[in-house]
């Protein structure tokens, strides 16, 4: 399989009036094409950071990548020119947020700004643009193709603008399809229906997904490789069927035993206790060893790498260290 | 590891207790000190406020003197601002019309600001019938231009013969007319959407009494409001104290304000062979409106984000 | 558990109609039946959950319950007491007795009154504590929340999202009520956070005897919380029944269709799934007959015309279908 995306050691800092907020540190990913990527984590891990970071929507002077590369098909997205980019954004990778009534401008109509793209990186005319417009809205489930082409975005459920906003992000048939918390608005048989679209859009087209979300249960369903991140940094990272049989960062194995599942009742459940560190007081460390059972001396002073365990799997835990001596 | 459960959070290693708890009050000062912009403007209103009230103490010509010996003299190291057509000190003459001017901004701020609050409050917080009559009423004022409606009731202060030293009063008075309405407006808009928020949910359903409501819940979140329309009104009083003096409408000679000081150099001669006159005057008026509202703006970032214009 | 338990919160009947205005006269020109014709008893000790997708009704539901908002038509009985034949003194002072518990830990605490005076001061308003006491009393319960005691003089805005549900937690509980609506106290929370809120709602029946009205969408936590779940959908209750009894033998279609789309965090389960086609209607123009036929994957003809009876079809197991 070819890399469509390769990111290395990104990172993205944010200047706060108490300090820069490192929010994005040091992070590697790679998404190969026609696979599913799912970056899992919870508030504040850098997530859709790391998103908007391939995007090229961090903006300065409030945010900066600072280092690292984004590779796209081989080109680097950080060397790249205003207008280069902007070939590249929207045409070859699209992105679909987890708001879609804010994404949308509100005095168009729901069918220009489905022809928008397509004139600008199609070159089509206007009547072809609005014809593949009419087909889009039909390819994401929506009956009355031509009625909602000359709605305005206030008149359509969330439900619906979501579509609208995949159909936006496939019409000029990207590479590749960064999705930050797509379902997360939304209500589950709503959710359920456009997680079965994005799949199936991804078996058609051959794109590439990089999903964002903090939902295991969509996790599960959807990624062929899964990424776990906290406080700015990658701590796990596997095939999706290890890693959720067999997780091995402790936040991990936190994670998922501290999600009630339907129909495995448990008369407690497990939680990590604590909260995500304050992002400005962290120090050389294990950033989540004040929350961790396992904590070692040596997780309060020093940073763990992202070592390999297993096939694909990876893992940055003093606990999987050769050296440690309690292995 | 399976022996963490949820109680074990009790003694959660949360961040370390601060010394200090920091109320929101504090948290903004700290952002305002930090606005370079904003600062200056303080800066530069407490001087003015200084300079006006202090100042004069300083000066040898504080009587008021008339010397013809001294007419229209430029500016030297005796007079820096030099003399105008009465001989007296310039520059003493624009301290104290300062304070007046100044004293003339602050005080109808203080006015319209008590006025306009606490009618919006009642407005916003009972609405109902009271709402009606006073949003009534302030649609009222709002729908005649201030300008034309001070030179109305300046005009008629004039027509009454009013004596000069009760016309500053007078003049603070009407400053306040037209201040409030528009303050009141705001400060009911405020008070409706505080009543939706969550918070004020919470309060009907603890059962809480209607002054604690008020007084702990609501005015509080009422008060960052208030502080940015008041600084913001005290520029715009000033401005429209010195149009009214310029226009005789308003504080009349003998007791100097900036507005009447330029109207007293208002002719060709004047403008153009004796600058002193009008500069310093008129540049106190440009610099202390300015910084007024730089400051101003500066709190409006830090007390009421929300409300960027 | 088998004694017959006193019926806490009784709820008959009850209708939440919004108006639409439209027009330069602002005349009604229709309604939203935010809520239609609900009705379920919660008993002593019992956690009911109330659960549907946005647009359900089911937080309206609460809110019309606590008079937040004025009911159209029914009957809310708290304790035995019908809470609208109550005058407004009276009302308030019955309030400490049901407390409501926010989705937005953000927005439902005042972000200029401190932890401690936003906990205490209901208790003052009521001469529920002598002045001297509250601040304990206060502390006491910060630390039964999870919190500390020098939390007590900090302002919400020092507080992670999972601490100002703590503390909003707290803030009912020092009341010492007897109910607890809780209006999706979760689904603003990270999920490590949410399994710490999760437990410490359980704790708080176990220690307390609390009865919990805990309305949420999200299934799975419903399922390890209440013992009792009741099913909305546009605004009708489409099922109740125990907890037990729902996700073994769910009978409306909808809730079927509910259960097997929450995705469940284990790869490569396969599961039988009923998708629902199209989009949730117009709560202002709800469908004729049974208000899910328009999504329905079994609907029939009678479905369109006929509104089915929300009947008890035996084992304390009520559902509103016809083809049950």
């Amino acid at each position: 399989m070819d890399t469509v995306l390769d990111i290395e050691h990104l990172s993205t800092h944010f200047n706060t009036e108490e300090g820069v907020v490192r929010a994005v540190d040091d992070v590697s990913l790679r998404v190969r094409q026609g696979e599913i990527v799912c970056i899992v984590g919870e508030s504040g891990s850098g997530k859709s950071i790391t998103a908007m970071s391939v995007m090229g929507l961090v903006e300065a002077p409030a945010g900066q990548v600072v280092g690292g590369s984004i590779a796209f098909r081989g080109e680097d997205l950080l060397k790249l020119g205003r207008n280069e980019l902007r070939t590249v954004r929207g045409n070859e990778i699209a992105m679909i947020f987890q708001e879609p009534m804010t994404s949308l401008n509100p005095v168009l109509r729901i069918g220009e700004q489905l022809m928008e793209p397509l004139m600008e990186h199609r070159k089509m005319s206007k009547k072809a643009a609005r014809k593949r417009a009419i087909e889009l809205i039909g390819e994401v489930g929506i009956s009355r193709a031509e009625q909602i082409a000359d709605s305005y975005p206030h008149e359509l459920s969330g439900g619906m603008l979501q579509r609208i906003m995949i159909a936006i992000a496939i019409s000029c048939d990207p590479k590749l399809l960064i999705a930050d918390e797509p379902t997360t608005a939304l209500d589950v048989t709503i959710q359920a229906q456009i997680l079965d679209m994005l799949r199936r859009f991804k078996e058609e087209s051959g794109m590439s997904i990089l999903l964002i979300t903090h939902d295991l249960g969509v996790v599960a369903e959807m990624a062929d490789y899964v990424v776990v991140m906290y406080a700015g940094k990658v701590v796990e990272e596997g095939e999706v069927v290890a890693l959720f049989e067999n997780p091995q960062h402790p936040y991990t194995q936190g994670l998922l035993k501290s999600k009630p599942i339907i129909n495995q009742r448990q008369d407690e459940l497990y939680s990590i206790p604590g909260q995500v560190p304050n992002p400005l007081e962290l120090v050389p460390s294990c950033y989540f060893h004040d929350r961790c059972a396992h904590c070692m001396d040596i997780c309060r002073t020093t940073e763990p790498a992202l070592k390999e365990t297993a096939n694909r799997q990876k893992v940055a835990c003093w606990l999987y260290e050769e050296a440690n001596p309690h292995v | 590891m399976s022996t963490i459960h949820g109680e074990g959070t009790a003694a959660l290693p949360s961040p370390k207790p601060k010394p200090v708890y920091t109320s929101l009050w504090r948290q903004s000062f700290r952002r305002l000190i930090k606005n370079k912009l904003a600062v200056l403007g303080f800066v530069v209103v407490a001087f003015m406020f200084a300079a006006c009230f202090i100042g004069p103490l300083f000066s040898p010509y504080t009587d008021n003197k008339i010397n013809m010996a001294f007419m229209n003299k430029a500016p030297s190291l005796k007079h820096w601002l030099g003399t105008d057509a009465l001989g007296r000190d310039v520059l003493t003459r624009v301290l104290q019309a300062g304070r007046i001017s100044l004293t003339v901004g602050l005080a109808s701020m203080v006015l319209s600001v008590f006025v306009g609050s606490l009618l919006g409050v009642i407005a916003g917080y009972y609405r109902g019938i009271a709402d009606q009559i006073i949003m009534r009423l302030a649609d009222l004022l709002l729908t005649i231009p201030s300008l034309p409606l001070l030179f109305i009731l300046g005009a008629l202060l004039s027509e009454w013969k009013v004596p000069t030293e009760y016309r500053m009063y007078i003049v603070m008075l009407m400053l306040s007319i037209v201040g409030w309405p528009s303050l009141a407006r705001m400060v009911r808009g405020q008070m409706l959407s505080l009543r939706e928020r969550e918070y004020m949910q919470a309060t009907v359903v603890l059962g809480l009494r209607d002054r604690r409501k008020l007084f702990n819940h609501l005015l509080p979140n009422l008060v960052p409001l208030l502080i940015v329309i008041a600084t913001l009104n005290i520029g715009g009083a000033i401005l429209y104290e010195s149009v009214l003096s310029y226009f005789g409408l308003g504080v009349m000679a003998p007791t100097p304000t900036w507005g009447n000081m330029i109207d007293a150099a208002n002719n060709m001669i004047d403008f153009q062979d004796h600058p002193w006159l009008w500069i310093p005057p008129g540049f106190s008026i440009f610099a202390t409106v300015i910084a007024i509202n730089i400051f101003g703006d500066g709190l409006r970032d830090v007390l009421d984000p929300k409300q960027k214009r | 558990m088998s004694e017959p338990k006193q019926p806490l919160l009784e709820v008959n009947g009850l209708k939440k109609y919004f108006p639409i205005k439209s027009g330069l006269f602002g005349r009604t020109t229709g309604n939203v039946k935010a809520v239609d014709d609900i009705s379920f008893t919660i008993r002593q000790g019992e956690t009911f959950g109330l659960v549907g997708e946005s647009g359900s009704g089911k937080s309206t539901v609460g809110r019309t319950i606590l008079r937040l908002t004025d009911k159209t038509d029914g009957k809310v009985k708290f304790k035995g007491v019908d809470l609208y034949d109550l005058p407004p003194q009276e009302l308030r002072r019955l309030r400490p007795k049901m407390q409501l518990i926010f989705q937005d830990p953000y927005s439902s605490l005042n972000p200029r009154v401190r932890i401690g005076d936003a906990i205490g001061e209901a208790l003052l308003d009521h001469g529920l504590a002598p002045r001297e006491e509250i601040r304990d009393r206060v502390m006491e319960v910060l630390n039964a929340c999870g919190l500390s005691s020098y939390h007590i003089d900090r302002f919400p805005h020092e507080f992670s999202g999972g601490q100002r549900q703590r503390v909003g937690i707290a803030r009912a509980l020092v009341l010492n009520p007897d109910l607890i609506i809780a209006d999706e106290p979760v689904s603003a929370l990270d999920v490590s956070i949410q399994a710490q809120i999760i437990n410490l709602f359980r704790k708080m029946q176990d220690t307390q005897g609390l009865t919990y009205l805990f309305i949420s969408h999200d299934l799975s936590v419903v399922e390890h919380l209440c013992s009792h779940i009741g099913v909305m959908y546009l605004g009708s209750m489409m099922e109740t029944a125990s907890r037990d009894e729902l996700f073994r033998n769910p009978l409306h279609p909808y809730t079927r269709a509910l259960l097997s789309a929450v995705p469940i965090p284990i790869p490569k389960l396969k599961r039988e799934r009923i998708v629902l086609s199209g989009e949730l209607p117009n709560p202002a123009d709800p469908p004729s007959g049974c208000k899910f036929h328009t999504r329905c994957p079994f609907a029939v003809a009678r479905c369109r015309e006929e509104v089915p009876l929300f009947r008890n079809v035996g084992n304390d197991h009520s559902v509103a279908c016809h083809l049950v």
